[in-house]
Formats: structure tokens, sequence, C-alpha cells
């Protein structure tokens, strides 16, 4: 029942989004028949459109959402998702350059998992300030995304700059470096890895200890620790590092399926439009695949927008915008602004113990 | 301390200050206070003294503006007032220093101190301003630093200075050296004295009978929401306080029609045994148990009588091996059961649905968690089963623990707990908030579990309750452990809480 709500709530931000986009567009002068109908055949118009454009963009998208909904699950709100992304990215840029020569399972894996690896390092200061200071990890992920935007611009005008040095950006990656693609699209084998990710999440939220521990730490960590004698600081950790290891793998999958080099703006904004995937999907593995798809085919359409109906590709943001706002009606707690009235209520019960 | 107590004839003839007439509140089911009355008279210390829940704070609460009053009248130097917020308490020359600190960790000593006294905000005569007001008062405070960086005792001496800096001559102290050491309250009650002596009037609630005694020329003493004596402090004794406080022996009790369970003679196996434990307090500063040793057998239930904040409440939780020793040796037959004072917030997650939190609570030990994996569906049969055993009212194992009434919220964590089969059962008060219906439910099912072998350690604030249920008493005061002897009397147990000899 309360799954059903969710999903009524989820076909109604979109609804909506879609329908502020059209008054928008109207308003603005544009047709927005014809602007809508190109965002649809850019998105769903054909299978190479869905697989090459929509099912690409999703990738990323779904595997960041996937690592959000590990981390927001148990209360750690890792807002920093796009900076883990880029460390992946350079992790793995560096090792498919230099190791990349060897036989292409055994590369592919080296270069994923050290972009996984990245991921964890990055989120690793994080973890350690929330620990050691209490610092909140909304702040300190967040302002990491722009030393990893930072450090990318360093990489490839330094270490990693292709060998004419003369565009900011890396040499590509040798071909056994590169992820297999789907016979006649541009859909890489990571769509597969975030599937398979999707449906093994599932069942470590439905089915394990481990899942239960981390959605107890998020909604009651004093009673997870108290009742349930469990390490509330030690799951929300290894959430986090989690969560960054998805990021991380995303950006090497971005590397290594889609991009081929490294260089800035490689992501359009993956892991912050990410944070709105997985709250949209309420969290939940298979919601954030569908979600995930949703997203990606809303910035494939937008391409397809801008060119056919002259509508600029940002306009797809009000979409995401609205989107975002009635994803977060859906999951405020009952009563909304009730701070001020619980402390009222409370007041005269407190000062009865004297 | 250098002033004589002036007798009680020459000071019945000056105005009071500050009185309360016929003061009745009630929270909910709850009368706080039942025609209350209380005189504050010019250069007095006056002290209010009950056990919890006895009204104190609320009566303070009233005089400050924080409470309105159901019935009964505010007179400030003789003239009826409504005082309807803390603002207009201080208006009228009334400053409260509450029994948690109320100062902004972050903001300096002369910005905590403008806040509270409505200062404008500018900088350099701000720090001038402050120093000036703390020299006056007898209270030097440094301006620049930050409020979260003072130890306590400065803490403390911030917020009186708050309390003092709109000119006050009426000061309300709302236990105000429950958290100092000694030394330091010993240095608060001589600058209380100073305030005093200048012709300020003070009222300090506090449970610390030495005090009352050294420190204040009144008394009032509450008992369930009625003053039970009110007069001069000269003439009365630790035992005559004690004795206003907690009441006649027969006393009316909600817990009467329990009988209490049998000693039991038999030999009994040793489940929990304390040697020389020492235990740090929660918040990580200072003691809250003292060298203790403890031995509790087989099929004991043994009631802890304490005041809040006397280091019970760390004594329980080590035993339930939620908090570490500081030092020492502590034996606990395992498993443990324990029931958590805060039921929403520690016992369960609200959110979750029944089964999930019998989930919690049982973690790997539950049968059908396995190795990591969790077997929903027996979970669910289980918890139904649970439900009907302990009479828990709810629409199913699937229901969320919010949708439960208190008392059923309470079942479902004694319900829980037991279904583990414990050795050892801690619990804290174990039925604060619940109808007699349920409370004697739960007690119930505690002495049962004694009486099937478990050893029973548990704390409740209401005494009435630890001499129902309780075969065995022990009173911790100020950490320190002590064996009540069989047959004790109320007023014995009464002043061994709070520590009376001194």
């Amino acid at each position: 029942m309360a799954r059903l709500s969710r999903l009524a709530w989820a076909v109604a931000a979109v609804v909506l989004g879609l329908g502020v986009l059209a008054a928008g567009l109207e308003a603005m002068g544009y047709g927005a028949a014809p602007a809508l109908g190109a965002l649809w055949s850019g998105a769903f118009g054909s299978w190479y459109a869905f697989t090459s454009t929509t099912l690409v963009r999703a990738v990323p998208l779904i595997l960041i959402g996937l690592g959000i909904a590990i981390a927001f699950r148990g209360g750690a709100l890792n807002i920093g998702a796009e900076g883990q992304f880029y460390a992946g990215a350079i992790a793995a840029t560096w090792v498919a350059l230099h190791a990349g020569e060897r036989p292409a399972p055994v590369a592919i894996i080296a270069v994923l998992l050290a972009a996984a690896l990245a991921g964890v390092l990055w989120v690793a200061l994080p973890v350690w300030l929330k620990l050691r200071f209490g610092v909140i990890e909304v702040i300190s992920t967040l302002l990491l995304v722009f030393v990893a935007e930072l450090l990318v611009s360093l990489m490839v005008l330094g270490p990693l700059q292709e060998r004419g040095h003369i565009y900011p950006q890396s040499d590509a990656i040798p071909d056994s470096a590169r992820l297999p693609l789907i016979a006649g699209t541009r859909l890489h084998a990571g769509f597969l890895l975030a599937l398979a990710l999707g449906a093994a999440l599932w069942f470590v939220f439905s089915r394990t200890w481990w899942g239960f521990k981390l959605r107890a730490v998020g909604l009651g960590p004093r009673a997870a620790e108290v009742s349930g004698r469990i390490d509330s600081q030690r799951v929300g950790a290894t959430a986090l590092f989690l969560s960054g290891a998805m990021a991380g793998l995303a950006g090497g999958v971005e590397v290594s399926g889609v991009s081929y080099a490294l260089y800035p703006n490689l992501s359009p904004g993956y892991g912050f439009t990410a944070i709105a995937v997985a709250l949209l999907a309420g969290l939940h593995p298979a919601g954030v695949v569908i979600t995930g798809i949703l997203f990606g085919a809303l910035e494939a359409g937008a391409g397809a927008m801008q060119r056919e109906a002259g509508v600029p590709a940002t306009a797809v943001y009000v979409v995401e915008a609205v989107i975002i706002i009635v994803a977060l009606l859906a999951t405020a707690p009952k009563g909304g602004w009730s701070g001020a009235r619980v402390m009222r209520r409370k007041r005269p019960v407190a000062s009865r113990a004297s | 301390m250098g002033l004589s107590r002036s007798s009680d004839g020459t000071l019945s003839r000056v105005p009071p200050v500050f009185e309360l007439t016929g003061i009745q509140k009630r929270f909910g089911s709850v009368q706080a206070l039942d025609g209350a009355d209380f005189t504050l008279r010019p250069g007095e210390i006056h002290a209010l003294l009950g056990e919890n829940g006895a009204g104190k704070s609320t009566l303070m609460h009233i005089a400050y503006g924080l409470v309105r009053s159901d019935t009964g009248d505010v007179r400030v130097d003789g003239v009826v007032r409504r005082i309807s917020s803390p603002r207009q308490a201080r208006e009228l020359g009334i400053g409260m220093v509450h029994q948690h600190f109320t100062s902004v960790p972050a903001l300096t000593v002369a910005e905590n101190i403008a806040l509270a006294a409505g200062w404008a905000v500018v900088p350099n005569q701000l720090r001038d301003r402050t120093r000036r007001l703390s020299e006056r008062l007898g209270l030097p405070l440094d301006p620049d630093q930050r409020a979260g960086r003072l130890s306590v005792a400065l803490k403390q001496r911030l917020e009186i200075v708050k309390a003092l800096a709109g000119d006050a001559r009426i000061l309300l102290l709302d236990e105000p050296t429950a958290v100092l050491a000694p030394a330091e309250a010993e240095e608060l009650l001589r600058v209380v004295r100073v305030f005093t002596e200048a012709g300020g009037s003070a009222v300090l609630i506090t449970h610390k009978l030495d005090e009352v005694l050294r420190a204040a020329e009144r008394v009032t003493v509450l008992r369930q929401g009625t003053v039970t004596y009110a007069g001069t402090v000269a003439g009365q004794t630790v035992e005559s306080l004690t004795s206003a406080m907690i009441g006649p022996e027969s006393n009316r009790s909600s817990f009467t029609s329990l009988q209490p369970a049998a000693p039991r003679a038999t030999a009994k196996r040793e489940l929990i045994r304390l040697q020389s434990l020492e235990l740090s307090r929660e918040s990580g500063y200072g003691i809250a148990i003292r060298p203790a040793a403890l031995v509790i057998g087989s099929g004991e239930i043994v009631g802890i009588a304490a005041v809040e904040g006397n280091g019970q409440r760390e004594l329980l939780r080590a035993v339930a091996g939620r908090i570490v020793r500081l030092r020492g040796r502590l034996e606990v037959a395992q498993p443990v059961a324990f029931i958590p004072e805060d039921r929403t917030s520690e016992g369960l997650v609200p959110e979750l649905d029944l089964t999930e939190n019998v989930a919690l609570g049982l973690g790997l030990d539950a049968p059908w968690i396995r190795r990591g994996w969790i077997r929903w569906g027996e979970g669910r049969a289980r918890t139904a089963d649970l439900l009907q055993e302990f009479g828990i009212t709810a629409s199913g194992p699937r229901a969320r623990a919010v949708s439960l009434s208190g008392g059923n919220q309470q079942k479902l964590i004694v319900a829980r707990e037991l279904s583990r089969g414990p050795a050892v059962i801690v619990a804290e008060n174990p039925t604060r908030g619940l109808d007699v219906v349920a409370a004697s439910a739960i007690h119930a099912r505690l002495r049962s579990a004694a009486a099937a072998g478990a050893a029973v350690l548990f704390h409740s604030s209401d005494l009435d309750e630890v001499l129902a249920l309780a075969e065995r008493v022990i009173v911790v005061a100020r950490g320190v452990i002590a064996e009540v002897p069989p047959q004790a009397s109320r007023a014995t147990i009464g002043a061994m809480m709070l520590g009376g000899d001194g």
C-alpha cells in the first residue's frame, strides 16, 4: 500500500513536471507540442535513440543513484557524488593509460576496480572528519566536488595530458580497456553492470541483516545503538564508503564505456541529478533503475528538443526541479513545519519533572 | 556565610516581594499543582523542596511566565500581575537560572548576555558593559570567551549573570548545584548570598537537604502538587524535611494492590557481580558510580531507588552492556534483556513495523536471522505469536510501531526482550506513563521471569513502584551504592536517596 502511494507520487511528479514545462514553453512563445514531441522522439523515438542516448545517459545515473540510496538509507547524506565520480574517472583513465595494454577482461576489471577505489578514497576524508570532529558530511562531500573538478583540470593539463600537449584532455584509452558495446548501438556493458548491481542491492536491502541494519540506523540511530547494539557510526561510515565506491565506479564506466578519455565537464552533473533519481525512487533499487532511465530520457530528449524545436536544452531542468520538489514533499515527515508545535506541546510535560 | 538568620517574627512584618496563591495546574490527567501557595520575602534565600514530579519546576515556570496556571494569583510587590512570558517576568525584575544551560555555545560570553538582556550588539560597548556588570555582581567573566569553552562552573556563572543582567531583584534557581562539584556548589551559594545581602531575593529549587539547612532561611516543601510545609528552616532537621517530602508511611499508591514477591531463601546462582566497579558519566565528564560491589542472584528482583542523575542510569546501562566500565570487574550472565527508559527513541524505531522492531532488538540472536540472512516470513509469524502471548493490541506484525499506544509499545519491547530467554533483565522506568492495568501487566511479566530464574535489576523514579515490585532495594546517591535494610521505612529510604548523611 505504501509502495503504491509512492508510485502515485512519482507519476504525479513526472506529469506535473512535464505540465509545468509545457506551460512555460507556451508562455515563452515556443510551441509546446512540437517541443515535447522532439523530447519524446529524442528519448524513445527509435531503438537507437533509446539505447544509444537514453540508456547511455541512464547508466551513470543508475550507478550513482544506487550508491546514494545506500548512503541515504543509512542516514548519511552524500551530496558530493559528483566529486567521487570524477575521482573514479581520473583513476580509471590513469590505470587504462598505464596498464591498458593487458588482455581486455584484466584491463577492464583493473580500470573499474581502480575507479571504485578512488571513489572510496574521495569520501574517506569526509568520513574521517565526521567520525573525528562531527563535521556534517553534507558540507564536506559537497565541497570536495570542487576539489575533484580542479583535480581533473590539473590532470589534463599535466600528467594525463594528451601527447600533443595542446588540448586539455587525456589520450584515448586503449581498446583493451574499453567496455564492449551491445551490437549495433552505443550502449556498453556498463548498463548490464548497473542492472546487476541494482538487483544485488535489492536483495541486500530486503533480505540481509546488513541491509536492515542500514535502514534502522537511518531511521533511528539511538534505538539502533541502544536496543540493537549496532554501531551506528560504523554503519554510517560503511554506507558512505559504498556510495563513494558506486559513484567512483560510475566515473570509471563513463571513461571506459563512453568518453574513452578524461576531460573537464565529462559529467553534465550526473552526481547531482542522481540524488533526485534516488529520492524519486524512494531509495528502492528497482525504482532507481526506472527513474535513472527516466532522467536519462529527459537529458537525451533535451538535446533533440534543442536541435529540432530550438528550445534551450536547459529547459528540461524545469522538469527535474519540479520532480525533485514533489519527491521531497512526498517523503517529508507528516506535519511539515511542526517543529514549533511539537515544542509547545512538550514544554509543560517536561516542566513536570522538577 | 556571614549572615545570621533573622527570626521569623521580624521578617513576617515585611511585605512579600513575590507571592503565589492558590495555584492549580493540570497537564492532561496529571494534577501537577493543586492549590499551592508560595511567599518570597525580601533579602531571603527560600528553598523549594520536593520529589521528582512534586511540582517544583512547574511552580517556578508559572512564576517566570513559561507556563500558565489554571487558577491562582501571582503578586509582585503586592500587585496582582499576569505574567504570560519570560520577557514580562524580566521586566518585573524576575530572573531565572534553568536546570539546563541556555547559552549559545558558539557565541561569546558578552554576546550571550546581550542576547538574554536585549542589549544592542555593539562589540566594544558590549565588552565593557559585560565587564562592568560581572564585576558589580562579583561574578567575574571573560567577555570574549566562547560560552561553549567555559567550564561547567563558569557556564553556571554565566547563566546567573544573564539572569541578573536585567536588574533582577528576584532570582529563581532551578537545581543550580545539580551539575556542580561540592566546592563549586559552595561557591555558587556564596554568590547567591551576596545577591540577597544586597537586597535581592532568591528561590532555590533543590534535592539536597544539607544545602537547604545550610543556605536557606525559609523552605517550602511540595508533595504531589500541594504544600506540606512552609516556614523557617530553623528547627527543621533532615528527618522532618524528608517526611514532609515523602509523606507518611501509609501513602496512597497506585501499586499497593500488587503483592510484593516473597523473598526466596533458597541458594541462588549469582548472575550479576560487580567488584570495585567504577563508571564515568554518560557525558564523559566526572564519575557516575564510585567503586561499588554488588551481587544479584537468580530469581531476585532488585529495585534501585535514586533521584535523577545520581548514577543509577549508568549503573543499569553498564550491567546491560550498553556502556563500558571505567575500572573494576563486572560479570553479567548472558543473554541480557534491556528495557530502556525512552521507548520511542531508544526502545523502538517508530517508522519500522513490529516485526522489524523485534528484529532490531533480537538481532542475530533471533532464530529467523541466520548468518546475516533474514527470513521475514518466519519473523512475522513469530512476532504475531508474541503479540498474542503478551496481549498487545495491534493490527498485526506489519503495523508500524508508531501506530501503537504507549502501553502497547512498551509491551512490545518487554515481549521482545523476554523472548530471548534472558538470564538477566535490566529495566529503566519500565512502566513510565502507563496506566495501572498496563503497568501491572508488565510487573507480572517481570515477576514471572524472575520466578523462572532470571535476575531482575530495575530503577523507577516512582518510589512506590520500587517498593511494590522489588524484594530487595538498593539506593544510589551521588554515585554510591547502598543496600537498604529489609523493613526499612519510606522515610529512611528517602533520606538515603537524598544523601542526608551530608
